[in-house]
């Protein structure tokens, strides 16, 4: 059940470690990157030292960088200088609480030193702050199978003690050996843009048809969680997400408007918001895409083609999707712009969660659609 | 998948405790285990507040670190968050349903006997008398996996405490050597093994009871070392079914109980189920024996042999003598006396458990006659034979 061999972590610390090496969006990227730019290739190469030079000349220059630090941070993780990496990614997560990377990464090393009861509240405040935040569900399930493990060995009376020990060194080495090849377009960008809403919507992305690597280790996005994470708590924890209704029957709260106008417009979009949730729900890819307005503001910048063949694949995945929602508030802008805010509820075969979204929509020749997608709070 | 958790949990636990004979009236709790906190978890569980249950399994480890059954219970609560379960102990890997199967029989030993505390108006029917001398009394029900104290309150057992135990691996009943079972019937503690004479397999301290007993031997059983003993210190509690024969206890149950012991005088009576009668029935029943002990004795100082022989059994057996050595000599000395007087006194009476319908009698004889007069310490067995109380053996105690 403990197996080491698929930690998840490692897709979050390389695809942000090596947005940038790929070629892929950075949407702000420093005036002067060359040194991060080297810092990372070395990294990528294994050349610790270099990797690590080059990062402190970056952060000479710009000391409170978040993507320096986290840089700085993985490669001290990969030299084994773990102490020094829990320092600089605790000093990120108090210098920006709404990143959950650094609390992840924090979590990762605790889950290396085996203090799974800080791995677990390091986690526990990464989806505090992202509460659809995959990853951090996938790891966060995977510290409770090894907390079990741990206590069934208690029960049970088993030494595992050598056993647990080489699992360790292997998990040091998947984060090395992987490195740069599972850059994937379309990852999050948060650390170039930290504070930038976008980063959270790549991350629903992610939620919601994230590959799982490890199939046997589901995201604990079931009802414990909800109770873990106070922020998440708009789940109510007695109810299974596995009960959630499918979207044509979802309960809807429209929040009554005074416009005069607003009845016919709340009405509309909470079709719209029916309709977009059913074809996702029926794998309708055409249908589900039909609901994207063409000045649709990819999550990762990328372009509407890219992210339309990124949708079209995880969507057409094999399995049945089940979207539904409920606590629709509906805040109209005018006669042709609006937010849709509800609760979101995702289920497939390998993974369930719940988050609240935030749609812009626009109507345009009679008909909403979605300008931005967000995950709101 | 959550709702398929609890029910497996609570069908495993809860099933078992249907209302039991002691459902209503008051019970007094003594509650110094680990029997509240779980219960409390399983309630949590059954309210569907996980992280309560599990904050509440915390506790319960932090007041019980050994505790295996606690342990595989945090596993599951745990584990219940990345995965479905679908039963008890799912986590554990494959080799160890045993030891999963061992885990679940004591949550449902230890939630049972948590959820039927026995009321004060009912005792255990094998305590009809205890001797003034003996402060406490211990009874043991294997198939609760359960032991009860009871306070010698001027001739009434008065409920102290009650302890999860262990009994033995194949059951109760002990006919023989290396049977691993535990013994049925009325012993008391012989002695004392402090923990250093001891290894730490037998934890905080051990008492022997004196297995085999008259009875025991009379049958043709057999074994020794039947010992009330602790568990190892890595260990809070072992499972219901775990020993070669002994009742075992946790350490620090033990070491509660230890303070009660007399060595040589408290009573532990092993049952297989413990029958239970209300006080008034067990006054009736402990009167009809005590008249009968007090008929033997007058007839005794009649001198008429005859009818002193109407209280013992055809299968009377003492030492050698069959009934009739027995009576035979009795006749002889009877026919060289003027002049009998026989007191009994401080009588205790404890009804063998089970099957075997017997009452172990002890109390000292006063003996005065005309030629010849001594004091003893007397044990006998009554026996019911169509229904009327019969002696089977006698002897010195």
């Amino acid at each position: 059940m403990l197996k080491f061999r698929d930690f998840p972590c490692r897709k979050t610390l390389l695809a942000i470690a090596f947005a940038g090496c790929a070629g892929l969006s950075l949407v702000s990227l420093p005036a002067r990157a060359d040194n991060l730019q080297d810092s990372q290739r070395f990294l990528k190469q294994g050349q610790h030292a270099q990797a690590l030079e080059q990062v402190d000349k970056y952060l000479a220059g710009k000391p409170k960088d978040a993507q320096g630090r986290f840089l700085k941070g993985l490669i001290l993780t990969e030299m084994g200088k773990t102490n020094d990496a829990i320092v600089i990614f605790t000093k990120l997560t108090e210098d920006y609480p709404e990143l959950p990377e650094p609390y992840n990464n924090l979590a990762v090393i605790y889950a290396q030193q085996k203090q799974y009861d800080k791995a677990k509240q390091a986690l526990e405040m990464a989806i505090r702050t992202h509460p659809s935040y995959a990853t951090a569900h996938e790891n966060l399930g995977d510290i409770y199978a090894r907390l079990a493990s741990q206590a069934y060995d208690k029960a049970l009376q088993l030494d595992k003690g050598n056993a647990s020990a080489q699992s360790k060194l292997a998990m040091i080495r998947d984060i090395m050996s992987t490195s740069g090849t599972t850059g994937r377009p379309g990852a999050r960008p948060v650390v170039t843009k930290p504070a930038a809403a976008v980063a959270p919507v790549a991350e629903a992305k992610q939620a919601e048809t994230r590959p799982i690597a490890a199939p046997e280790v589901k995201p604990a996005a079931t009802v414990p969680v909800a109770a873990v994470a106070p922020v998440a708590t708009p789940v109510a924890p007695a109810t299974p997400v596995a009960e959630a209704k499918p979207a044509p029957e979802a309960k809807i709260a429209v929040e009554a408007r005074p416009a005069a106008t607003g009845g016919d417009a709340n009405a509309e979009i909470t079709k719209a918001v029916s309709a977009w949730a059913a074809a996702w729900s029926k794998k309708d890819v055409k249908g589900y895409l039909s609901h994207y307005a063409k000045d649709f503001k990819t999550p990762g910048g990328e372009s509407r083609s890219a992210w339309e063949a990124e949708r079209q694949k995880r969507i057409a995945k094999p399995g049945a999707i089940q979207v539904s929602f409920d606590n629709l508030r509906i805040t109209l802008d005018g006669a042709d712009r609006a937010t849709a805010r509800f609760r979101q509820h995702y289920k497939s075969a390998s993974l369930k969660t719940s988050s609240n979204k935030v749609l812009e929509m626009v109507k345009r020749d009679g008909k909403w659609l979605i300008q931005q997608e967000k995950i709101g709070t | 998948m959550i709702k398929a958790l609890r029910s497996r949990l609570l069908i495993v636990v809860f099933a078992a405790c249907a209302a039991s004979a002691f459902a209503a009236g008051t019970a007094r709790y003594t509650d110094s285990g680990p029997e509240p906190l779980l219960a409390g978890v399983f309630e949590q569980i059954e309210a569907n507040k996980w992280e309560a249950a599990l904050r509440q399994t915390e506790d319960l480890l932090t007041a019980y670190p050994n505790f295996r059954l606690g342990n595989l219970i945090k596993g599951d609560l745990l584990l219940a968050r990345s995965k479905p379960l679908k039963t008890f102990g799912e986590g554990a890997s494959g080799g160890q349903q045993d030891k999963v199967a061992d885990l679940r029989e004591e949550a449902v030993a230890r939630l049972k006997a948590y959820k039927s505390k026995p009321t004060a108006d009912y005792v255990p029917r094998y305590l009809l008398q205890m001797e003034r001398d003996q402060k406490f009394a211990i009874v043991v029900d294997t198939q609760k996996a359960r032991l009860y104290v009871y306070q010698n309150d001027k001739g009434t057992p008065r409920f102290v405490a009650d302890y999860y135990i262990s009994h033995g691996k194949l059951g109760s009943e002990k006919l023989k050597e290396g049977d691993k079972k535990t013994p049925i019937g009325v012993y008391h503690v012989t002695s004392s093994l402090p923990r250093q004479k001891l290894t730490d397999f037998y934890g905080s301290g051990a008492f022997p009871i004196n297995y085999p007993n008259e009875w025991d031997k009379r049958h043709g059983r057999n074994g020794h070392g039947i010992w009330l003993h602790g568990t190892p210190s890595d260990t809070f509690s072992r499972p219901p079914k775990a020993s070669d024969g002994c009742v075992v206890l946790a350490n620090q149950d033990l070491d509660a109980l230890s303070k009660n012991l007399q060595i040589g005088l408290t009573p532990v009576i092993i049952s297989n189920s413990i029958e239970w009668l209300s006080l008034d029935d067990w006054q009736a029943e402990r009167q009809s024996l005590l008249s009968m002990i007090d008929e033997w004795r007058r007839d005794w100082e009649s001198r008429d042999t005859d009818r002193y022989a109407r209280h013992y059994s055809a299968k009377f057996q003492a030492d050698s003598q069959g009934l009739q050595a027995w009576i035979e000599q009795k006749r002889k000395v009877n026919a060289g006396k003027s002049w009998i007087k026989v007191a009994t006194g401080d009588i205790s009476m404890f009804r063998n458990p089970g099957k075997e319908e017997y009452v172990v009698v002890t109390f000292d004889q006063d003996y005065k006659s005309s030629n010849l007069s001594n004091q003893m310490k007397k044990r006998q067995y009554w026996i019911k034979e169509d229904g009327r109380w019969k002696i089977i053996y006698e002897g010195a105690a």
